[in-house]
């Protein structure tokens, strides 16, 4: 049977949890956790057929990242998907800048399917499959 | 143990000045009146992701080494540079801004600062149009009426809404604190009610609306300050408002210019505009034109949707029509703790905000071209100084990728994922904590940064780390000189 895919509005932006997270520093646990998720609307949920927490991928033009799906607790908000601000969020936003200096962080469309067998990547994992490079 | 009153919070742009800090042996042990993000900071900055030492990649490795070899690094990285960039300052002081700046000049680069990836768009439309605004302190104490448009101050600046504007005990308007109270103790009544009446007869739960499409309650015609908030999704302080209005992503702007278009009092001729009945905003229109001093708070979801400043354009000309009528302010609800005296500091140096090129020997601002993210994803700068910031976490990645493959230095208190992909890393002090210095608020008000405790041993603060570069840079370009 082929997976279900979901078309949707990628949506990104600040949660308390990565503002309380970043401060802790960038490379903490809490950090990490709260930038590494996506929330999704619980009817969407049930339309990709996966339970909360499950690994999810969110692809766009620019590319794909697998992230945990997390229930949107403030639903409805129909094919929209939210993940907060990091380097998770970063390998699937528009670069364009219209010319203004500014990329486009908000409103991208985007596909989402369910991955539960793909992990999600540790941030030194993550650097080092986007840009072969780390601090070792 | 000493308690410090009245300290400044180094987080986000409402620079909450009334922190009180409990010291005991050289360490912060308590914090009081802050937010979440706050106490994190205050009693989590020297936590196990600390740099302490600096750091020079080797071997592809980064490996401890002394400062000055890791200064001299820097400066040579800077000096042999064409092109570099000079990316961050909005979390750091005015002071450590100003040395940047000369850094740049003599370097001949291009200096940006993070408002290129929030309020930059906010800054090209207010030199088109211009700003009517105020301080907080107006809104505190006058503000009958709040608009939040594309932004969560729940998350992103958790005292805004306690300390100026719907919840803050002003001198004219009263806080709605106790009527938000009693709204909540209602909501959830009503929702166990409902919920009860499911269990019993309808057995499960009624179909959820596609978008929601609240009507105006009638607590919006009461007496007294309130809240709306306008957003692409319920957030936390959607849940505070009086009122919320959910608008379609990516369109924003078409709202914008229909409240434009009902406060100029012309008709609409459709029923409904980015997913809103148009019966609605005429009673938001009409409240709008009613009260006695209005406030519009916009986000980063107007900067960073479809339209950009061109939303920010018609945010301030719908300011501008409601000031036909009555009192109405507008202001950016700005990140960074000192976001706002970056953009003052590059003004007063330079004559522009940000996005400034200094590679032909003088100030050129054309934000698109000289603003960093262009500068990267053009491919075209040769070295970067990244300092209190971690653009690789917050850049598109396309963009980053450029960055790390530069000769990159990152001047930081954590290690981060840019500080990760650095060929130096410099260790500073936290600016507010173990440095002082000025930070301006979101409304361009000046406030004191305290140092409460001494850095850990042999860290220097960004200012002190600049003031080094800048005199190691001068000296190579002099002994260049006179080698030629």
């Amino acid at each position: 049977m082929e997976k279900p895919r979901l078309r949707v509005t990628l949506l990104t932006g600040r949660t308390i949890e990565q503002g309380v997270g970043k401060e802790r520093g960038k490379a903490s646990k809490e950090y990490v956790e709260s930038v590494s998720v996506c929330y999704i609307d619980p009817e969407d949920l049930k339309r990709l057929g996966v339970k909360e927490k499950t690994n999810v991928m969110v692809s766009t033009d620019y590319g794909s990242v697998v992230v945990k799906a997390l229930k949107s607790l403030r639903a409805p908000h129909p094919s929209i998907i939210f993940i907060p601000y990091g380097p998770w969020a970063n390998v699937i936003v528009n670069p364009e800048t219209h010319g203004i200096g500014m990329p486009s962080f908000k409103g991208i469309p985007a596909e989402v399917e369910p991955t539960p067998d793909k992990p999600i990547l540790s941030l030194e994992e993550l650097l080092m499959e986007q840009f072969g490079k780390g601090a070792k | 143990m000493t308690v410090i009153k009245a300290v400044t919070c180094p987080v986000c742009g409402s620079l909450c000045d009334d922190i009180e800090l409990t010291i005991e042996n050289g360490r912060i042990v308590k914090v009081k009146n802050g937010c979440a993000m706050c106490e994190s900071k205050f009693l989590g900055y020297n936590s196990e992701h600390r740099l302490l030492k600096p750091l020079i990649r080797k071997n592809g490795e980064l490996v401890k080494a002394s400062l000055k070899e890791a200064i001299g690094r820097t400066a040579e990285i800077l000096a042999e540079a064409n092109y570099p960039i000079l990316y961050g300052w909005s979390s750091t002081s005015c002071e450590a801004i100003s040395l940047g700046l000369e850094l740049a000049e003599e370097v001949g680069g291009v200096i940006d600062n993070t408002s290129v990836v929030c309020h930059g768009p906010s800054i090209l439309s207010i030199q088109e149009v211009g700003i009517p605004s105020c301080t907080l302190g107006q809104i505190r104490h006058r503000a009958d009426l709040v608009v939040y448009w594309g932004s969560n101050p729940w998350s992103a600046h958790p005292r805004h809404i306690e300390r100026y504007t719907a919840f803050s005990e002003g001198r004219f308007e009263k806080s709605a604190w106790r009527g938000y109270l009693t709204k909540i103790k209602a909501s959830n009544v009503k929702k166990k009610i409902e919920s009860a009446i499911r269990r019993m007869f309808l057995k499960g739960k009624p179909p959820a609306p596609a978008y929601i499409r609240n009507e105006p309650p009638s607590t919006l015609q009461k007496e007294g300050r309130k809240l709306i908030v306008i957003d692409v999704r319920k957030t936390r302080s959607a849940e505070i408002a009086d009122y919320f209005i959910q608008v379609e992503p990516n369109k924003d702007y078409e709202l914008l210019q229909a409240f434009r278009a009902l406060i100029r009092d012309q008709e609409i001729d459709v029923d409904e505009v980015a997913g809103v009945p148009v019966e609605y905003l005429e009673e938001v229109a009409d409240l709008m034109i009613k009260c006695d001093f209005g406030v519009l708070f916009f986000g980063l979801g107007l900067t960073m949707s479809s339209g950009k400043l061109r939303n920010i354009d018609a945010a301030l000309s719908l300011v501008r029509n409601l000031n036909m009528w009555t009192k109405f302010v507008i202001m950016p609800m700005r990140g960074h703790f000192n976001v706002t005296g970056a953009n003052t500091v590059f003004t007063w140096q330079t004559g522009y905000p940000y996005a400034v090129d200094f590679s032909l020997g003088y100030p050129k601002y054309n934000p698109g071209e000289t603003s960093v993210v262009d500068v990267l994803l053009r491919k075209e700068s040769d070295a970067a100084l990244i300092i209190a910031s971690d653009p690789v976490a917050n850049f598109p990645k396309t963009a980053a990728e450029h960055l790390v493959k530069n000769p990159l230095i990152v001047i930081d208190p954590h290690m981060n994922a840019t500080a990760q992909m650095a060929d130096v890393v410099l260790p500073s002090a936290f600016v507010g904590i173990e440095a002082g210095g000025t930070a301006y608020r979101m409304d361009h008000v000046p406030l004191p940064l305290k140092k409460v405790v001494d850095p850990p041993r042999g860290v220097l603060s960004d200012e002190e780390i600049l003031r080094r570069i800048l005199a190691e840079v001068r000296r190579m370009k002099r002994k260049r000189a006179e080698a030629a």
